[in-house]
């Protein structure tokens, strides 16, 4: 199905990171935002705030985070695609509510414009310190899809991709974008409306006696539904049955968490998003992603340059962890070079993935700039020594 | 027990039915509350007024957050939805904005709705937003184990003061009022006639409506407070409940063993948010604006 033309700023533009994100919602077929201010993720709703009412939706900003990411569920169940945007602290007040909506498989966007941790941080500054938090940060085991552009016209593509997961996956869908890339203005070409492939809500085409709003169809994934039908449903996020009914018994407990894991699964080894380059004859991998991956991109010409076989895996997909991709690299490789705006994070699951077939460094940053190209050049050369 | 009292003839026909029985998931049943507990009185209220308000009952849905009152949602035959504790009126709020013909019914327990939820609850009454809070307050957290809450009474004992409770409480519908709420009224289980016909006021009235509803929770409060069983709770409300409509809120704060105002105390008409979204933005941006489509089978 392609892009409602009413949603589609078609044209060349020169946009910030979290301004092409908006246009992204909006194109992606969002007509519904909640959101609190918070920098440096503000600017995404502003424009939506501005956008929506000559396109046909409705922006409310609500009293706090908690209340913005159960809002924009509730605007799912009535028929909405919705997303909020926060940051740092508000990302953490938003983590109830990312696991109430993995639980209730209830299809979401959350943006994340990540800034400078822990606690208040650095409101103003980038980092890529909530990537954990961003998997593993609600109680209880789920799966969450985590998405990680590069760039403003990444953040157009990829919060439409995130959208169309979102819906494929009955799956909330974090943007972890950082405050580089949201605040850093580049070209962002936005298509015509009937070149973007949207992935409409899988709406069941069972009458309402014969409809189970958790029976998973072959994808492992069950339809949706909407308010006002008369399926006369029932959401909890209490562990229930393929009814919605709640229930306290193990194997129901054990079938349905697994599931919620299990169906992202694609995501993770053949429908993993990256971007590789140099990857046949490299000796050292730089595994990358968000604003990092373009200063890497620096160090790893100039190790070319000096004669070092460096290649880049960029991760684009972080959640699920492209695993089975690293593994096959780590069979080829001396060395995995993780350089990352955090004290050690994505590099754990490089490690994992690699299984000590190859070394894994990281180069932790602690967040409020970028790093230098020539640390992570360092790097390099002492993996490929 | 009298042995005459079973001595009434009667004679139930196989095929009776109770008749609040097609707006519950009777495949639900029995439900989890305890014996005396009065939330089921307020849903069989709750029952009567959707009957009597003829609403076409696919296009209500009932929103509940966490707690005892927290599980009606899932015994309603609606849609309805459990949400997370503290969060049903954000919740409300997104699904009435986006899908507007729904009538939402927010269903919640005064721990949920003023504790932890109280900020949502004061920002959608400032707002106007047209939700139908009903509050069942039956002073205390029972789901937990019967601890102190915002509208514990003072020198009353829970599980968590246990040498009496000393914080002030709210007053439920003074706030409400406070916070703007188009409609504010109390009344207690015993009260089943007339809490059943405000629910269908309420039905019936746009903008944020609130009902509070005394509540005995036996097993806890006033196990623990030595207050007798359900029989002595409607006793006790039948002695001290005074009917005062129009009464002002700010007399009507509860205490222990006092008088219990009861009423509608609030009945006024406010634009509500949707309203006031939809004449701001015709008056800024004209023909420009788009009305809001935000919920669509095909999206």
């Amino acid at each position: 199905m392609h892009a409602d033309p009413k949603g589609v700023l078609t044209g060349v533009h020169f946009l910030d990171g979290d301004h092409a994100c908006c246009e992204g919602t909006l194109a992606a077929g969002a007509r519904f935002a909640a959101g609190y201010p918070i920098t440096p993720s503000t600017e995404v709703v502003e424009r939506f705030a501005w956008r929506i009412p000559t396109v046909g939706g409705i922006f409310i900003q609500m009293e706090d985070e908690l209340a913005a990411s159960i809002t924009i569920q509730g605007a799912v169940w009535g028929g909405a695609k919705a997303f909020t945007v926060t940051s740092g602290p508000g990302f953490s007040l938003m983590m109830e509510h990312i696991g109430y909506a993995a639980m209730t498989e209830t299809p979401c966007v959350f943006v994340n414009v990540q800034r400078g941790g822990p606690s208040t941080g650095l409101p103003t500054l980038p980092a890529q310190a909530d990537m954990m938090q961003a998997k593993w940060g609600s109680h209880g085991d789920y799966g969450i899809v985590a998405l990680c552009p590069n760039s403003p016209q990444e953040c157009f593509d990829l919060t439409v991709t995130g959208f169309n997961l979102a819906e494929e996956f009955r799956v909330p869908v974090m943007m972890m974008l950082d405050e580089c890339v949201g605040h850093m203005t580049e070209k962002v070409v936005i298509p015509e409306a009937d070149q973007l492939a949207i992935t409409p809500r899988r709406f069941t085409k069972l009458p309402p006696p014969e409809f189970r709003l958790f029976q998973p169809q072959a994808d492992q994934v069950p339809d949706m539904v909407r308010a006002g039908d008369g399926y006369r449903f029932h959401v909890t996020g209490l562990t229930h049955d393929e009814r919605g009914y709640p229930s306290m018994n193990i194997e129901t407990q054990d079938r349905s968490v697994r599931r919620l894991i299990d169906k992202l699964k694609p995501l993770a080894g053949p429908r993993a998003l990256f971007e590789a380059e140099n990857l046949d004859d490299a000796e050292v991998v730089v595994v990358s992603y968000g604003i990092t991956s373009r200063v890497a991109q620096r160090a790893i010409q100039l190790a070319r340059a000096r004669g070092i076989r460096a290649g880049k895996f960029r991760i684009i997909s972080a959640w699920p962890f492209p695993d089975t991709h690293i593994r096959e690299l780590a069979d080829s490789v001396k060395a995995f070079v993780v350089p990352e705006l955090n004290l050690g994070q994505m590099v754990h699951e490089v490690a994992r993935s690699a299984q000590g077939r190859a070394k894994v460094i990281p180069v932790s940053h602690a967040g409020g700039s970028v790093h230098n190209p020539e640390v992570i050049l360092n790097a390099i050369v002492e993996a490929a020594r | 027990m009298n042995a005459s009292a079973l001595e009434i003839p009667c004679e139930i026909p196989a095929d009776a039915r109770n008749p609040v029985e097609p707006f519950l998931r009777m495949d639900r049943m029995p439900h989890i509350w305890c014996p005396a507990c009065g939330i089921g009185t307020t849903v069989n209220c709750f029952t009567r007024a959707l009957e009597e308000s003829k609403a076409n009952l696919d296009k209500v849905a009932v929103v509940s957050g966490i707690g005892c009152t927290g599980r009606v949602a899932g015994y309603a035959n609606l849609d309805s939805f459990h949400t997370t504790h503290g969060r049903a009126i954000p919740f409300a709020t997104g699904l009435k904005l986006s899908n507007p013909e729904l009538q939402v019914v927010v269903y919640s327990g005064d721990g949920d709705l003023f504790a932890i939820g109280g900020n949502h609850f004061i920002h959608a009454a400032r707002r106007n937003m047209d939700l139908k809070v009903i509050c069942v307050n039956n002073l205390t957290y029972a789901m937990t184990g019967g601890q102190t809450g915002p509208a514990t009474p003072g020198q009353t004992i829970s599980a968590t003061s246990p040498y009496g409770v000393f914080e002030p409480s709210f007053n439920l519908v003074q706030l409400a009022e406070a916070a703007g709420a188009a409609y504010v009224a109390r009344w207690t289980t015993f009260h089943v006639k007339q809490l059943a016909r405000s629910m269908g006021e309420i039905l019936k009235k746009k903008g944020f409506c609130f009902i509070e509803v005394l509540s005995p929770c036996p097993t806890l409060y006033q196990r623990r407070n030595k207050m007798g069983d359900g029989l002595d709770a409607m006793k006790f409300y039948k002695q001290v409940s005074k009917i005062r409509n129009g009464a002002s809120t700010a007399d009507a704060a509860l205490t222990k063993a006092g008088e219990i105002l009861v009423g509608k105390f609030v009945d006024r008409d406010r634009p509500d948010y949707f309203d006031l979204l939809q004449a701001q933005m015709h008056a800024t941006l004209g023909d420009r604006y788009a009305e809001p489509e935000v919920s669509c089978s095909e999206c």
